[in-house]
């Protein structure tokens, strides 16, 4: 068994084991972690592959921004873990019935097929456009993404945008306590809404009130 | 003994049947059904890759790349459906996410 095998079934078993404490974990914020340690894992699965490229891409999109993005909603809203957790075993046997259904009709299919043959794979290589060249994963890619997938690219990157519109539509608020200035009606307001003159006599006469008279010759009569 | 195709392949399919497992242990949980669709869609990715390395054909790679793109775009979208949730609901049992009679 040469480096890559063993690698491979280690990064394969890590993964795996990853996958499970992802889904059994109790504690929304390990489950993410264990996520990013799949991920992590897939990542170097991938660089076996001679995908270096999104082996990194996984690393930094996924590690760096979205897993990221998992942790901060997680501990940001308040979970009520054990309303969260009940009926976890109850749904066990039918998760498990299907979880055997689906690695049994996967695995007929894959025991049974997919020995591709070396003239398919000697029919590919020699071909120039789509071929992995042993030279340049990332080159590679790049010139194929640029030429002939640039308006999947351009769809690719107008989703983004999309995406990125509607998470700021969906979550932005404003707060009913807190004071705030209404742009429109600053820029609407017309002069003389701002200052108002008010006519009124330069002087007045002073007039002393009598009751307040009255009531301080009270106070001097009981001293 | 020599790494195949089929072993990637029957990793895919035991990663995808592991986050299957997950939807249905985790119905309650809406944080973990997200996390275990990502898990699904890298089993995809991995089956991707396998067969772009093995057929040594690079538009699978090209493939993974743009369901990666989609899949970060869903979950950002996402987890801001979450949150609105939680802050209308003040909690994210999906019991309770009955609001349009479906």
């Amino acid at each position: 068994m040469d480096v890559k095998s063993g690698l491979f079934y280690i990064f394969s078993a890590l993964m795996l084991f990853a996958a499970f404490r992802v889904i059994t974990a109790r504690n929304p914020v390990h489950a993410a972690l264990f996520l990013v340690f799949a991920f992590f894992q897939a990542a170097g699965i991938w660089i076996l592959l001679k995908a270096e490229f999104l082996g990194i891409a996984l690393v930094l999109v996924y590690v760096g921004a979205v897993m990221v993005l998992f942790l901060f909603v997680v501990m940001m809203l308040d979970i009520n873990l054990d309303s969260v957790r009940q009926g976890f075993w109850k749904h066990f046997p039918l998760a498990a019935g299907f979880g055997a259904i689906i690695i049994l009709q996967m695995s007929a299919v894959l025991m049974g097929g997919f020995h591709i043959s070396e003239e398919v794979k000697n029919s590919n290589t020699a071909q120039a456009v789509g071929a992995v060249v042993q030279a340049n994963n990332t080159k590679d890619l790049g010139v194929l993404l640029y030429t002939k997938y640039l308006y999947p690219l351009e769809i690719a990157a107008v989703i983004l945008l999309v995406a990125i519109i509607a998470a700021i539509a969906l979550t932005l608020r404003q707060r009913k306590d807190s004071k705030h200035t209404d742009p429109g009606d600053q820029v609407r307001i017309k002069s003389r809404d701002r200052m108002e003159v008010i006519k009124m006599t330069a002087t007045q006469p002073f007039v002393v009130e009598a009751p307040m008279a009255e009531v301080v010759a009270g106070e001097e009569k009981k001293a | 003994m020599t790494v195949t195709l089929s072993h990637y392949l029957v990793l895919g399919a035991m990663l995808f049947a592991l986050s299957i497992i997950g939807i249905f242990l985790n119905r309650k949980n809406i944080i973990v059904l997200l996390m275990a669709i990502e898990l699904m869609l890298l089993a995809v990715n991995t089956n991707f890759v396998a067969f772009s390395h093995y057929l040594g054909d690079m538009h699978g790679q090209i493939f993974v790349f743009f369901i990666l793109t989609v899949a970060a775009a869903e979950s950002a979208i996402g987890l801001a459906i979450l949150v609105l949730l939680f802050r209308n609901k003040s909690n994210i049992n999906v019991d309770e996410l009955d609001t349009l009679k479906g």
